[in-house]
């Protein structure tokens, strides 16, 4: 009985934390401009169908696609176990749904071998991390916090599912002793193995279940909670953040009403704008930048598939897509915790741009989409990029000298170069 | 020229109107390099018999430097000029010599009030290609040398556009090889996004060589560009690489007209 009320008692602490901390996340996002991304939903849908549960961008890079998919099923399918934890918890029982017999077996004998495949790919991961060293893992955004991150999700993981195993071994063993209300139920492929490692007295084999027991579902309840603090926020965000991912061509840049309405009365004096609240252009801030953007932020898993593409960081440039989208979610974090403390309307004197963001990163950009391709959750880097160059060349008018020569040609000349508009056509004369 | 352009105010005098509109672009326009490219054009709109027209002076710079660069000001003072020129001539087809006119007509014109159906000239020449209108017969045989082809980022990732230029090239029965990078996976050249206009920022490489490099380990005899900003990135890139007399860099438009001898 106390037991159950303990487990009670956890899961309700475990959701409500989880819930507060996430309604923060969300606070955070809903600080950001709109933006309408509901048309066409049903294609939305497909979008999300297609690139966040069918992982289909992931399939370029086939082995880490392979590995990611085992922990995927394993993370969706074991998680049906959760389930019946939760029953069993709750009331007391034991194994509830072992009553299904034959599907029962197939199915803890199904979670049994995605627990050894998820198991074995968070070791293979590990090991191109920590090991192997893979470059896309490095740079200069992936400080000593975004590697521990990393670990600690695989590290938890290996351990979430030895605990999983071990609780069989010591289950199916205690099964075989007939002891009190062990119940003859499930297939025990992986586990069987791990019996030998087990002591063989009743007491202790319950003492092991239990610990397994409790440590599995704890776990998962701590693993939860590190969601909001974490990359890992992925496995939650992949979802929305595709089913509002951007479904125009790529090449299209966002157009900006409010600058609309002025070249529309600079144009035709006659023209009378439609009121709209004047604002910042383009993002000095992450609260300039739309909830998109900021949602992005929190999507990313930093898997850096984006930054190995990048034809400015494979050129040693110090522009990075990664770095741009964990400095918009490290500054949001801030901001969010400004308004915990400070009210919402405190300011710290800092800006996403400068204190973040350099320059040179934002100017270093080709904006040639390499990065929003990569990215298997459809995250858009170049998207910030561009309202951080807005914010620095209409707002402070401060670009590199260069591309202000070149806005000077456009506007006096109509061609980025200073050739006179009237050779236009010289072209035709020739050759 | 062997031909007269047309331009839309000598159509509109005859009270005509053309097919298709002819964007030059300001490259296409202004660089030397990129001029030819456009005299091409001409060449295989002329030899078709399409009736086309150009702007002539009264083309502007569509925008695109300024959008990227992030003067939103800028580009719609051009795009709405732009569009009120397009609008009075009643334009309703447009070619582009530039996957960055292209892009921005494209896409960016429609919500300034400026809609058209607007194609590259790579899909041009494959429509003229796939009607039969034209063929790759009459002029240099590219058979059998080996051209391998660099996908233009607005062309290609930013609008989607991979099977134009290189059902253009299929046609002159050459070996057509892809770079490692090609296609959505594609390395830029290292113009867009305003590049072509300022000096890259600090790093270990220049983009155009790179990719460069990467062109030439295909062993081609022609890099097939789209694009007069990767022409630029890529000539340089070979010249660089002291390659330029075994390595062309040409343009689609360029080789359909060598092909067809025009």
């Amino acid at each position: 009985m106390a037991s159950q009320l303990i487990f009670l008692l956890l899961t309700l602490a475990g959701v409500a934390l989880f819930s507060f901390n996430a309604r923060k996340v969300i606070r955070n996002i809903k600080t950001g401009k709109p933006e309408n991304r509901t048309d066409q939903p049903a294609k939305r849908f497909a979008t999300m169908l297609k690139v966040a549960f069918g992982q289909t961008k992931m399939a370029v890079r086939p082995v880490p696609f392979l590995l990611h998919l085992v922990v995927y099923l394993g993370f969706v399918i074991i998680n049906l176990e959760v389930l019946e934890i939760m029953i069993d918890g709750i009331f007391g029982t034991h194994r509830i749904f072992a009553g299904l017999g034959g599907f029962y077996n197939f199915l803890i004998g199904s979670f049994e071998l995605l627990a050894l495949g998820v198991w074995l790919a968070c070791a293979v991961f590990l090991i191109r991390r920590n090991i192997l060293k893979l470059k896309r893992f490095s740079g200069v955004e992936m400080k000593s916090w975004p590697r521990s991150d990393a670990n600690y999700i695989l590290i938890t993981e290996i351990l979430l599912m030895t605990a999983f195993l071990l609780m069989n071994a010591a289950d199916s063993k205690l099964q075989a002793l007939g002891e009190g209300h062990y119940v003859s139920a499930g297939a025990f492929p992986v586990s069987a193995y791990l019996q030998g490692l087990l002591p063989t007295f009743a007491s202790s084999l319950i003492l092991v279940e239990r610990v397994c027991w409790w440590f599995h579902i704890v776990g998962i309840f701590a693993f939860l909670n590190y969601l909001p603090y974490s990359k890992h926020f992925h496995i939650l965000f992949a979802f929305p953040n595709t089913y509002f991912s951007n479904l125009k061509p790529k090449g299209e840049f966002t157009d900006m009403a409010s600058v609309t309405n002025e070249v529309k009365a600079m144009l035709d004096p006659s023209f009378v704008p439609a009121e709209i609240a004047p604002g910042k252009f383009g993002a000095k801030d992450v609260n300039d930048l739309s909830w998109i953007n900021l949602m992005n932020a929190y999507t990313c898993t930093e898997c850096g598939r984006c930054t190995s593409v990048c034809p400015a960081n494979i050129t040693g440039k110090l522009l990075s897509p990664r770095k741009i989208m964990m400095d918009t979610r490290d500054r949001l974090e801030e901001v969010g915790k400004n308004i915990d403390k400070h009210g919402a309307d405190y300011q710290d004197g800092k800006s996403l741009l400068d204190d973040y963001v350099t320059r040179e990163e934002i100017w270093a950009c080709t904006s040639c989409n390499a990065c929003t391709e990569a990215c298997p959750i459809n995250i858009d880097p170049l998207a910030i990029i561009v309202e951080l160059r807005r914010f620095a060349v209409m707002e402070e008018s401060i670009a590199p000298a260069s591309i202000n020569a070149m806005l000077g040609n456009v506007e006096n000349n109509g061609a980025p170069w200073k050739y006179s508009p009237a050779d236009r056509f010289n072209w035709a004369e020739e050759g | 020229m062997e031909f007269k352009v047309p331009t839309m105010a000598e159509l509109m005098a005859m009270g005509e109107e053309p097919e298709i509109l002819f964007w030059v672009g300001c490259a296409g326009s202004y660089d030397e390099r990129a001029q030819k490219i456009t005299r091409d054009i001409c060449k295989i709109l002329h030899h078709v018999g399409i009736k086309y027209a150009v702007l002539g002076t009264e083309e502007s710079c569509t925008g695109d430097p300024a959008k990227r660069a992030g003067n939103e000001f800028l580009f719609q003072m051009q795009a709405m000029t732009n569009i009120e020129v397009l609008n009075g001539y009643n334009i309703k087809k447009i070619v582009t010599g530039c996957p960055h006119c292209f892009n921005t007509i494209k896409n960016e014109y429609p919500g300034l009030g400026g809609t058209y159906e607007v194609i590259h000239h790579t899909q041009l020449i494959q429509d003229l290609i796939s009607e039969g209108k034209l063929k790759a017969e009459g002029g240099e045989s590219f058979k059998g040398r080996k051209i391998t082809y660099h996908d233009p980022c607005y062309l290609g990732r930013g609008n989607g556009v991979y099977e134009a230029p290189r059902k253009a090239l299929e046609v002159l029965d050459a070996q057509l090889v892809e770079m490692k990078r090609c296609k959505s996976n594609g390395l830029c050249c290292g113009a867009g996004g305003a590049q072509m206009f300022k000096e890259p920022e600090k790093g270990n490489k220049d983009i155009n060589i790179e990719r460069i490099e990467e062109a030439l380990e295909t062993q081609p005899q022609i890099i097939a560009a789209g694009c007069p900003f990767c022409m630029t990135m890529l000539s340089d890139g070979v010249k660089l690489k002291d390659k330029d007399q075994e390595v062309k860099v040409l343009d689609i438009a360029e080789i359909t007209a060598r092909a067809n001898g025009l």
